[in-house]
């Protein structure tokens, strides 16, 4: 018997040449690939540096003056002008000289028939006695100023730290919930298998976004909240993909062997068979996480999406509509060509992964 | 469609008369995913004259598509690369250089195609009449109506029976063979001067693949054409070639009148590819393979093998009257359908022999192999191992049962996960039955295992898709040595291997019976493997068990008809064929 030689170990470690590691560096030769997983990764270091208060911890500070443009283009959008009581008199002032009367400045009465002059000096008087000192607020930010004078270079970081979080965690979560519920429905077939798949019938009759509504719209909102109710609604394709591949992959001849070996049925299922399907995951988990960042901005924009005190880049995109109305550009590019360089590299990056990983390719 | 009559005169025609097609010093390499250039041929050059046969044999990876390929010009454009001194001259045109214009005229009219898979070469949204008809508009200038005549005619003649029917069927509604006969209309169907087959009969059972022979060389005859035919068993093409061309790794190693080959092969190769193949009529203890011919010294046969279970034989296995059915419905309450797979079949096996079970496709013996192993249930019956009914057994009892039997399947490139390494492969049996102390231990264990089966200890740290179909097999059978098992059921297990790489596996399996003392149940379509290898033989046919004895005898005088019918389907062209010298 082989067993009663005992030879001198040379086995090479199966890590020596794992998969992973010929996977690595299969990715490391692809140019686009590792151009993305860079990319991927500087936006991931960002978003952790925000989610730790690193970075744009203080991205609610009205820095600058309403919709301060950009350094580069301060003379390219529309001047705001920001008016106040003093300006309002004086055009009052102006229209009043105009007329000839000399009525009072704020209701247009004499100031003896004004019975709320008194009060008013007398509100004035004391006004005067506080001082209220004015942060210096900018003229210009390198990427310019929302409304309320927030600086767009912090808020777009905080906000793409919330959209990759939401986007992530809740991908992962409808992958989890798809891929156990399918792999079950694949595997076992029979009566779990309708069960589960009248339960899918149910969910994808409803459309989607009344579903999201309604989840949303019961649950209150929330980070937490987006992140469930965005994977309680959106697990039905992945689930479909994973009972297909499942049902597909048991009846193969290495299951078969798993089985003929003494191998349990979770060993089959999740020892054997969900590694064959993982580069299938990897890629549904792209698309998941760049479908739920933008359903996420939908149900901000909606008003379901994270609470008033968060920003994300839904949320940003929301205020897009109102401030491109009036010319002001700045916000919406910001987001848009953030938004877009994250979801290119995130597609692309999983086409490389799955191409490194798939262990058929030579 | 004769346009090329003119072309044909202006060659003045010396004796012997021009070859239809030559190939000559054809160089085809292929692009790997790094860049390098893999050369698939190496320079070869050939004739087929017109009106003859010839046949190209080679193993797999020897460029016997690829030259079909280069000649219809069906070589992928992107990643390949034909060296430019290459030239196919057909009717005196280079194939090489001709525009797509001349090449769509080419193909189809003048030379047509059969491959080896009928179910996906025909298109199974579309009847086999529309089909035929499709190829005949488009290649002759008829009408509809006259192509449609055309179509039953020749339906009729490659002898589909109700060609009238049969116009108006879908792929999928005819039978394998059927399908190929339909294929096979499709390329007469303009009346080509060059028919390509590739591998035409590999995806058919024995007795079909006789008649697709049979009918392509009475076509042959008949219509006067050249066929070019390809396959990997020499013994095949000898039934109905003129010429054979032996080819192996891009280059051609013999190119010989039939008869040549068969009786005085000149080429070591073409001595090997005869005599690795095992034969009715002769049982040595060991199957030579390539390496054996390529030594100084020649190659002398070891001495003859008897078989047999002899009376004082311990019985392993007895199965009594096993039965199988499979249950379907369409819904849920849809009429349920009940097929019997496998009838009453019953038999012994001895501890170290071997029970070949024979059968064509749908016959059963894959389902009786995987009821055995418990992976499909049985509906009546009893498998007794050791005295015990395994199929009354709880889960729990059947646990160390399973480890005793063990299967090997057929399909190398399927039956190993693809995300495992080899230590993985072999260790997790180990890991579920409790051999080893620690995970050290078991790869010792693994490594010593792939060592018996003829690898080395560095191959642990690899994964299946490293290795050729051969190796991985052989993992495959070290993965069920590990769990020290009684019996292992060999499941068509050397049927997707190449002839040379067949004899060492079966090899393998003989001296691993010796050694351990294996019972072996061998279930495959080929008669020729299943007599080398066997004790006792059983035929099956629709399920049920036709014919069953002694290999030797059962071989000798068959005496059902059915087991008459698959005999005779063997091919054995030449009485006086090349035989090694015995020792």
């Amino acid at each position: 018997m082989p067993s009663s030689n005992p030879l001198p170990l040379t086995v090479a470690p199966p890590s020596h040449n794992s998969l992973a590691r010929q996977g690595w560096r299969r990715l490391r030769r692809d140019r686009i690939g590792f151009g993305s997983l860079c990319i991927v990764a500087l936006y991931l270091l960002l978003a952790m540096a925000a989610w730790s208060g690193l970075l744009a911890r203080h991205w609610q500070d009205e820095v600058a003056k309403p919709f301060a443009p950009p350094t580069l283009f301060a003379n390219l959008g529309p001047q705001h002008v920001e008016l106040n009581a003093a300006d309002i008199d004086a055009a009052n002032q102006r229209r009043r000289a105009a007329a000839g009367s000399d009525s009072s400045a704020a209701t247009g009465l004499d100031a003896s028939e004004d019975p709320l002059a008194a009060d008013m000096a007398a509100a004035q008087q004391q006004a005067a006695q506080y001082h209220s000192e004015e942060a210096p607020k900018a003229d210009t930010l390198p990427l310019g100023a929302d409304q309320r004078g927030r600086d767009i270079r912090q808020k777009v970081l905080q906000g793409t730290a919330t959209s990759l979080l939401v986007g992530l965690s809740g991908a992962l979560l409808a992958l989890t919930i798809g891929t156990v519920l399918g792999a079950l429905s694949g595997y076992f077939g029979g009566l779990l298998d309708d069960l589960l798949m009248w339960g899918y019938s149910v969910f994808t009759s409803v459309p989607d976004m009344l579903l999201l509504l309604a989840f949303a719209a019961v649950s209150g909102r929330g980070i937490g909240t987006v992140v469930v109710v965005m994977a309680l609604t959106s697990w039905t394709g992945s689930y479909r993909l994973m009972r297909a591949e499942f049902l597909k992959h048991k009846s193969r001849e290495y299951v078969r062997a798993a089985d003929a070996i003494g191998a349990s049925h979770g060993r089959r299922m999740f020892h054997h068979i969900l590694p064959n399907v993982s580069h299938l995951l990897l890629v549904q988990f792209s698309m998941l996480t760049v479908a739920l960042i933008k359903y996420e901005a939908i149900l901000s924009f909606l008003g379901f999406g994270v609470g008033i005190t968060q920003v994300s880049l839904g949320a940003m995109l929301a205020e897009a509509p109102a401030e491109l109305l009036q010319g002001y550009w700045w916000q919406m590019l910001t987001v848009t060509v953030v938004m877009s360089v994250l979801v290119t590299a995130f597609s692309l990056l999983t086409d490389s992964l799955r191409d490194a990983l798939d262990p058929k390719v030579k | 469609m004769k346009t090329d009559t003119g072309l044909e005169s202006d060659i003045v025609t010396p004796q012997p008369p021009p070859p239809l097609l030559s190939v000559r010093n054809l160089r085809v390499s292929f692009h790997d995913e790094h860049g390098h250039c893999v050369p698939a041929l190496k320079g070869i050059s050939f004739d087929i004259p017109a009106g003859r046969t010839v046949a190209l044999v080679g193993e797999s990876g020897s460029g016997k598509s690829v030259t079909a390929m280069a000649i219809t010009r069906l070589l992928p454009a992107h990643g390949c690369q034909i060296d430019a001194g290459s030239e196919i001259l057909f009717a005196g045109r280079n194939l090489l250089t001709a525009s797509r214009r001349e090449l769509r005229q080419l193909r189809g009219a003048d030379i047509a195609m059969v491959f080896q898979d009928p179910m996906t070469s025909l298109n199974p949204v579309y009847t086999v009449g529309e089909q035929i008809i499709e190829t005949l508009m488009l290649h002759t200038r008829v009408g509809r109506k006259a192509a449609y005549q055309r179509a039953v005619a020749l339906l009729k003649e490659v002898g589909l029976p109700t060609p009238d029917l049969k116009m108006s069927s879908y792929p999928h509604q005819l039978s394998g063979g059927q399908q190929q006969r339909v294929m096979i209309a499709m390329a007469i169907a303009c009346e080509p001067k060059l028919l390509i087959a590739d591998e035409p009969t590999t995806a058919l059972d024995v007795t079909i693949q006789q008649q697709i022979l049979q009918l392509l060389a009475s076509l042959q005859k008949k219509h006067g054409m050249a066929v070019l035919f390809i396959s990997h068993d020499l013994e095949l093409v000898g039934q109905f070639a003129d010429e054979v061309v032996v080819m192996h790794h891009g280059t051609i190693r013999e190119h010989a009148p039939v008869r040549q080959i068969f009786e005085a092969p000149q080429d070591v190769y073409t001595k090997a590819l005869l005599c690795c193949r095992p034969h009715l009529s002769r049982r040595p203890a060991r199957l030579p393979v390539i390496k054996d011919f390529l030594g100084e010294a020649s190659y002398c046969e070891p001495p003859q093998r008897q078989r047999g279970y002899l009376p004082d034989d311990e019985v392993i296995l007895e199965v009594q009257n096993l039965s199988v059915e499979y249950h379907s419905r369409h819904g849920w309450f849809g009429k349920k359908h009940c097929c019997q797979a496998v009838q009453d079949v019953s038999f012994k096996l001895m501890r170290g022999r071997t029970l070949g079970i024979v059968g064509e496709s749908g016959s059963g013996k894959t389902t009786l192999g995987m009821t055995l192993m418990r992976l499909q249930a049985a509906s009546a019956g009893r498998v007794l191992f050791a005295g015990h009914d395994m199929l009354a057994m709880s889960p729990r009892q059947l646990g160390d049962y399973k480890r005793r039997i063990q299967i090997v399947f057929q399909n190398p490139y399927a039956s190993l996960n693809p995300r495992f390494s080899v230590a993985q492969i072999l260790t997790e049996p180990m890991l579920l039955h409790g051999i080893g102390r620690d995970r050290a231990e078991r790869l010792q264990l693994a490594g010593n295992w792939l060592e018996r089966v003829g690898l080395s200890h560095q191959a642990l740290g690899k994964y299946p898709h490293e290795f050729s179909g051969g190796q991985r097999q052989r993992i495959a059978i070290a993965r069920c040595l590990t769990m020290h098992p009684d019996i292992l059921i060999c499941d068509e297990s050397v049927s997707a291997l190449d002839v040379s790489v067949q004899a060492q596996v079966l090899n393998l399996l003989q001296e691993l019976q010796d050694e351990l003392g294996l019972s072996y149940l061998f279930i495959s379509h080929d008669l020729a493997v299943v007599k080398h290898l066997s004790d006792q033989v059983l035929v099956m046919q629709h399920g049920r068990c036709v014919e069953q004895g002694d290999a030797d005898t059962l071989y000798a005088k068959p005496q059902h008809p059915y087991t008459r019918q698959l005999l005779e389907a063997i091919p054995q062209s030449w009485p006086h064929n090349f035989k090694p010298q015995v020792a």
